[in-house]
């Protein structure tokens, strides 16, 4: 038989150290104590995200919410609420504001997450039309349809919800549709950008696995608003399971004529294929993805024209990243107006993120726009791990910039973002301690750039590797003071002479980090020091013979034998052979190992 | 799946949103949802879920439907698992291998106790419910 | 035509719609500087140099690939953007070999200019030049990927303006590079020689297989006979090299450069041009008054064109002109006719051809017909380009040279000969014969213009004593696919051909601008250079070919007849499908 109650003990380390362990030993006496043990199942579950406010107890099926909950509380809860019913108000999580709540839902840090785009996510069955269809799935293409929502209305509801392209630089998504439509063409195309590149980015890959269809019916809604009758998904070749999924999702809504001619009845006849990139970078930005869906080499083209006016063939395309597209069928069937409630005065809606990097609880996060940085690291994501401090945020992936601590409170949407260096992009988002060197930080992202660039325009193609070897040498510490200059230089030509978003935007992460972590990358060049202690170029590892117990574990260890000692004697690196790796600095158990 | 007419799809709504919405706790089945976006399946949400249907059959248990979904976000605790069992609280375990999902379907499913250590959160109210 | 309005640098411009900022630019004299941007092309709009700002916005666009918009103002020089365009050029230049002095566009090229104009002194970033190996496997062109500088204009000829897709951008980032598709050898690629490329390239990266050393050497021996046949493109372009106008007639020049070089004598290609109308006249004459062998009859004169038929149109062999190039022709001649003349055996000649083009190059040794005297007809074929270099570096003051006549025997020409140069040429010049050859009279005027200028492909009707014929001219090897493709129609369809003959070229404008001409030819330059061609025509004593008193001798001593045996022996080829890709 099932409990009466549960009491869910968030076990994640926050929590624990903050005596989650004792608290538990508390609930259960107090659960033997009211001799309702056998009632109420005690259960310890993993990180909620909330560790602020740790430890954290939940009760079941009220659903109530206690936070900050020390031991001594234990048997409150356990007589109050478990046995009498009452709540313990005083425990209960509280806003601002002072109004007091009680349900998980009514808690504006799961209202923090508010999900739009991934509202189907991790719900429905991808693979079952059926589910997309009962969870309100093509109704907002039944309205535009038969519904008397003319191309003209549809554009208007867009216009109304302010939404703004997810992909990029925010494009309002109305203007580009309208662009599209206002063209004469005897052939137009929809396209959706599945080309998700950034390093640690996988929004899109989500949404594809996860609501296929609703990718499905907003490229059928552009399609009737704009006059194409034929859609393309772009999507790179490396994301299997998102395509199968959509390969799959295009099958079932055409048997069941929500695809192909005279969609229910209508008129209106749509059609939707797939075309596999191979992955390179630069086909997400979209000139060069249409050149690649034609059977050409990936390079973005000047603009303008613009694709929605001179696209596919030079035929008029609407080319929608897949969030942004998620967003419309909801536009659509609940209005713009409701839309644009959610968000900020100029973002409107939500962004999906992906948290990465240093952070305890990694995933996909979805936020109103306005959001702090905060809330999305510290209350959603749990915080950094490991009892490190914050160092920075980088959003944007290789485009964008670092964002410190002191700007946490910046409410993310897309001016904001730019006011402080980096961008929205398409929604990475990577946290990094104390641990994290920013120079290496801005030479990962400028790896993947110099790598990734098409090669067609000098400016991206030589100024990118030349950035790289700059800093590279300061990581080696074999770079010049004059070397900022050229920093400079280049980043200018970078950002002015490129032709892509990709050329323009590549300086960024350099140039973000010599601006907020100015002495740390001058301590790379100036004293040849890289005070995280992760250039392996500028750091040594030496022993200190009044530590060193001559236990050999270090020299059993190092990868290259370069430690010489005799068992119960003093050790020493051979400072030539040695390659940084850090093993003997990890295995010394007597803190004899220094790095500096 | 023929073609459909405007009514059909209409009536198919209906019918699926009961259907769906069978899925609360209240109901009387035992639903088992695994997340297989990629993150799932490359930690192993495959195996997960067969090791639900071979616990299942093991125990000759019939009345409970096992469903994927896409990814539910919590990446860091993948495999993720929804299970929805009558007169129990719905929850979301995280980092659920073989051994967990078979502890599932005995403790949880047969045993009607919440497994510890394995339990995460929805994380986001889900707000598109009904467009009216 | 809708026209807007805009500033550059304050000063209103009143452009039509769809200018380009460059464009506007320079109509109010401001150049803007440019490094991958070439007239013939459309903007690529990858090297950043040509940079311009917009008043009140943080943006800059390129110059050359933005349309001028209403009421825009566009800032085109400030410290700003010489800063940003300085940048990029140090950027290019440090990964480009620092070997001015060795190259072949030393003195004539783009990016040297370029550093020059920006004054640049020092290289402020370190060197990274590929090493890559120069591709030397054609005859006609090397390329030379160390020097590019990924401007793309040779893969946009290659591709856009020939149709070829012999080159490609291949790697990614830093390590994107021109060369054949797949990487392969360009001789085993689609390539047809026509070495626009070379002429398109801004710097040393593709240019000619140089073989005046070759040439020097041949000159030297004193037991040969040495001979020189000058096209008729090469008269109205090598001046260019020399400070004269593009279009002024060089001839005379020529010929006197040529022995000053040490050529025993000089002959000119225009007088085989006439001989190859007698013959592909004749053939014409055969085909379609007596219904002897396929309808349309295709021109053949073009090494390129014969290149890209035997890959891609191969079914069209029979409607070929078995008739040989002037070029091979004259060599042929020289080294049997002119031979005996005077007492020599073939190989006692040493023949070099002098060359619009780089495809001749190939063509000397396109088979075994090149072979027809006994020996290689032609010894060696160098491009406008060598030869004003070979004159430059003897010392020569061509402007000073006096004018001098060329060894009548196979040099005297008719203006039908010299037309062949530009686009239109062989088919005007063939009509002008055929008429006589159908008719037995003479044309009160022998002027097509309907045939000439720079219009991708020309048709036109011609009444024959009351029998229409239909002619249609193309050049720019991309253009002949409109032409060839309707031919194959109609073949397969079984219907009556869309044309009777049929004239095609390679090379924009036809030989004037081909790829070993002087640098710079723009669509401006090639107007000229036609100009002077059909000067040269209507200056000309006779303008029928076969009016030409030399072509008649050599029947009545010779050959005989058109299409006699001794005919068929020298001056006809064969053609033979060839793989578009040779591995």
């Amino acid at each position: 038989m099932a409990f009466h109650h549960y009491v869910l003990v968030c076990g994640g380390t926050g929590c624990v150290s903050s005596k989650a362990d004792d608290l538990f030993g508390e609930l259960a006496k107090a659960l033997d104590q009211e001799g309702i043990r056998d009632d109420v199942q005690l259960v310890k579950t993993g990180c909620f995200g909330f560790c602020e406010q740790g430890p954290i107890v939940k009760v079941l099926p009220e659903e109530s919410f206690y936070v900050g909950v020390k031991p001594a509380d234990a048997a409150e809860i356990v007589s109050e609420h478990i046995v009498k019913g009452r709540q313990v108000d005083r425990l209960l999580y509280k806003e601002e504001d002072s109004k007091v709540h009680a349900k998980v839902d009514d808690i504006s840090f799961y209202q923090k997450q508010f999900r739009i785009v991934l509202r189907n996510c991790g719900f429905i069955d991808p693979e079952n039309i059926d589910e997309y269809i009962a969870r309100d799935g093509y109704l907002a293409l039944e309205r535009a349809l038969t519904g008397g929502m003319t191309p003209d209305d549809i554009i208007e509801e867009l216009k109304e919800s302010g939404l703004r392209g997810r992909g990029g630089a925010g494009f309002p998504t109305w203007q580009k549709w309208g662009f599209s439509k206002a063209v004469e063409a005897d052939q137009k195309y929809v396209v959706c950008n599945a080309d998700e590149g950034d390093p640690g980015a996988y929004m899109d890959r989500s949404v594809l696995e996860g609501d296929p269809h609703s990718i499905i019916e907003a490229m059928a809604i552009a399609g009737y608003t704009c006059g194409a009758d034929t859609g393309f998904v772009y999507c790179r070749a490396e994301y299997p399971l998102a395509i199968h999924r959509l390969e799959v999702a295009i099958k079932q809504a055409t048997e069941a004529g929500l695809l192909g001619d005279n969609i229910l009845g209508t008129d209106f006849s749509f059609t939707i294929e797939i075309r596999l990139g191979a992955g390179a970078f630069v086909c997400g930005e979209e000139t060069a993805l249409l050149a690649s869906i034609e059977g050409k080499r990936g390079m973005p083209i000047p603009r303008p024209p613009f694709p929605a006016v001179k696209g596919l063939w030079e035929k008029p395309t609407v080319i929608n990243n897949v969030e942004t597209l998620a967003n419309i069928p909801v536009i659509i069937s609940r209005g713009g107006e409701w839309f644009a409630k959610v968000g900020t005065e100029k973002s409107r809606g939500t962004k999906v993120f992906a948290l990465t990097g240093k952070i305890k609880n990694s995933g996909l996060v979805e936020v109103p726009m306005g959001t702090t940085l905060r809330d999305i690291i510290y209350n959603i994501g749990g915080g950094i791990p490991d009892g490190r401090a914050f160092k920075a945020v980088q959003t944007g992936g290789p485009s964008g910039g670092v964002i410190t601590a002191d700007y946490l409170d910046t409410p993310i949407d897309y001016e904001h973002l730019q006011e402080l260096g980096s961008i929205m992009g398409s929604g990475g988002m990577i946290v990094m301690d104390e641990d994290d060197c920013m120079l290496d930080v801005a030479k990962f992202y400028l790896e993947f750039t110099v790598e990734e660039s098409c090669g067609k325009c000098a400016p991206c193609r030589v100024g990118g590797r030349k950035l790289y070897n700059i800093l590279d040498r300061m990581a080696k510490g074999t770079a010049e003071e004059e070397d900022f200059g050229r920093i400079e230089d280049i980043g200018q030509a970078m950002k002015r002479a490129s032709l892509c978003g990709l050329g323009q935007t590549a300086p960024n992460p350099v140039l973000s980090v010599i601006k907020y972590f100015p002495e740390e990358i001058g301590a790379h060049v100036k004293e040849g020091r890289c005070p995280a202690g992760v250039c392996k170029g500028l750091i040594q590892y030496y022993i200190d013979p009044e530590k060193c117990i001559g236990c050999t574990l270090c020299a059993r260890r190092c990868p290259v034998n370069v430690i010489a000692g005799e068992r119960k004697e003093v050790h020493v690196i051979d400072q030539n052979g040695c390659i940084k790796c850090g093993e003997c600095f990890d295995a010394c158990k007597f803190g004899a190992v220094i790095r500096r | 799946m023929a073609k459909m007419t405007l009514d059909e799809l209409r009536k198919l709504r209906e019918s699926k949103k009961k259907e769906l919405d069978l899925r609360s706790p209240d109901n009387k089945s035992i639903h088992v949802v695994v997340g297989m976006g990629t993150s799932g399946i490359a930690n192993g949400a495959k195996k997960t879920l067969q090791a639900f249907v071979d616990e299942l059959s093991d125990q000759g248990l019939t009345n409970v439907s096992v469903r994927q979904v896409g990814g539910m976000g919590l990446d860091f605790a993948e495999p993720t698992v929804e299970v929805a069992v009558p007169e129990m609280p719905t929850v979301i375990y995280g980092n659920v291998d073989e051994e967990v999902a078979r502890k599932i379907v005995r403790k949880h499913i047969l045993g009607k106790q919440l497994i510890n250590e394995h339990i995460y959160d929805r994380p986001a109210a889900d707000i598109v419910e009904g467009t009216e | 035509m809708k026209e807007v309005n805009c500033t550059i640098n304050g000063v209103t411009v009143t452009v039509p719609q769809g200018t380009s900022i460059l464009q506007a630019a320079k109509t109010v004299n401001v150049n803007i500087p440019i490094l991958c941007y070439h007239p013939d092309l459309p903007a690529w709009a990858a090297c950043g140099i040509c940079v311009v700002k917009i008043e009140n916005s943080p943006k800059m666009v390129r110059a050359c690939a933005t349309a001028a918009g209403e009421g825009m103002a566009y800032i085109t020089h400030d410290a700003e953007l010489h800063q940003v365009r300085k940048t990029v050029i140090e950027l290019i230049l440090s990964t480009h070999p620092n070997s001015c002095l060795t190259c072949p566009r030393n003195q004539n090229c783009e990016l040297q200019r370029l550093a020059a104009d920006f004054g640049i002194r020092e290289m402020p970033f370190e060197m990274n030049v590929p090493e890559i190996e120069a591709d030397k496997s054609t005859p006609s062109i090397v390329l030379d990927p160390e020097k590019c500088v990924k401007c793309g204009r040779c893969v946009a000829v290659c591709q856009g303006m020939q149709d070829v897709w012999a080159l490609e951008f291949i790697g990614r980032g830093d390590e994107t590079r021109m060369a054949p598709a797949g990487d392969i050898a360009l001789n085993d690629s689609p390539c047809i020689k026509c070495g626009q490329c070379s002429a398109h390239c801004p710097v040393g990266a593709i240019y000619e297989h140089d073989h005046t050393r070759a040439v020097l050497e041949g000159l030297r021996d004193e037991n040969r006979v040495s001979v020189a046949q000058v096209a008729p493109a090469v008269r109205v372009a090598i001046g260019e090299e020399f400070g004269y106008e593009p279009g002024d007639i060089q001839t005379g020049k020529l010929y006197a450069a040529l022995r000053r070089l040490g050529f025993d004598v000089v002959f000119d290609t225009n007088w085989a041009a006439d001989l190859t109308i007698m013959e592909e006249g004749s053939e014409f004459v055969r085909r379609f008054v007596h219904g002897e062998g396929e309808i349309p009859l295709i021109t053949t004169c073009c090494p390129s064109w014969v290149d890209y038929m035997e890959k891609y149109y191969h079914e069209l062999i029979p409607n070929f002109s078995t008739a040989k190039s002037p070029q091979m022709m004259l060599a042929s001649m020289a080294k049997t006719y002119y031979a005996q003349k005077i007492g020599k055996g073939p190989c006692d000649i040493f023949m070099t051809s002098v060359m619009p083009c780089t495809s001749k190059k190939y063509e000397i040794a396109r088979g075994d017909d090149m072979y027809s005297s006994g020996c290689q007809d032609i010894d060696y074929s160098i491009t406008t380009r060598e030869l004003a270099r070979m004159i430059k570096s003897a010392g020569i003051d061509f402007r000073n040279l006096p004018d001098e006549e060329v060894d009548e025997a196979l040099g005297i020409y008719t203006g039908a000969g010299t037309i062949f140069g530009a686009s239109g040429g062989v088919m005007e010049a063939a009509l002008r014969t055929a008429y006589h050859l159908v008719t037995g009279k003479e044309l009160e005027k022998v002027d097509f213009e309907a045939v000439r200028g720079m219009e991708g492909v020309k048709e036109s009707v011609i009444d024959v004593e009351g029998t229409e014929v239909r002619v249609a001219v193309a050049h720019q090897m991309g253009n002949a696919k409109r032409v060839v493709d309707a031919v194959m129609e109609a073949k397969r369809k079984g219907e009556d051909p869309p044309w009777h003959f049929i004239e095609i070229m390679a090379c924009r404008g036809g030989c004037i601008a081909g790829g070993g001409q002087p640098y710079g030819a723009t669509d401006e330059v090639r107007l000229k250079r036609i100009a002077g061609i059909y000067r040269d025509d209507v200056q000309s004593t006779y303008r029928c070919s076969h009016h030409n008193p030399q072509i008649k001798a050599i029947y009545d001593e010779f050959l005989g007849e058109p299409l006699s045996e001794k005919s068929h022996k020298y001056l006809h080829t064969h053609y033979t499908p060839r793989p578009i890709y040779s591995k």
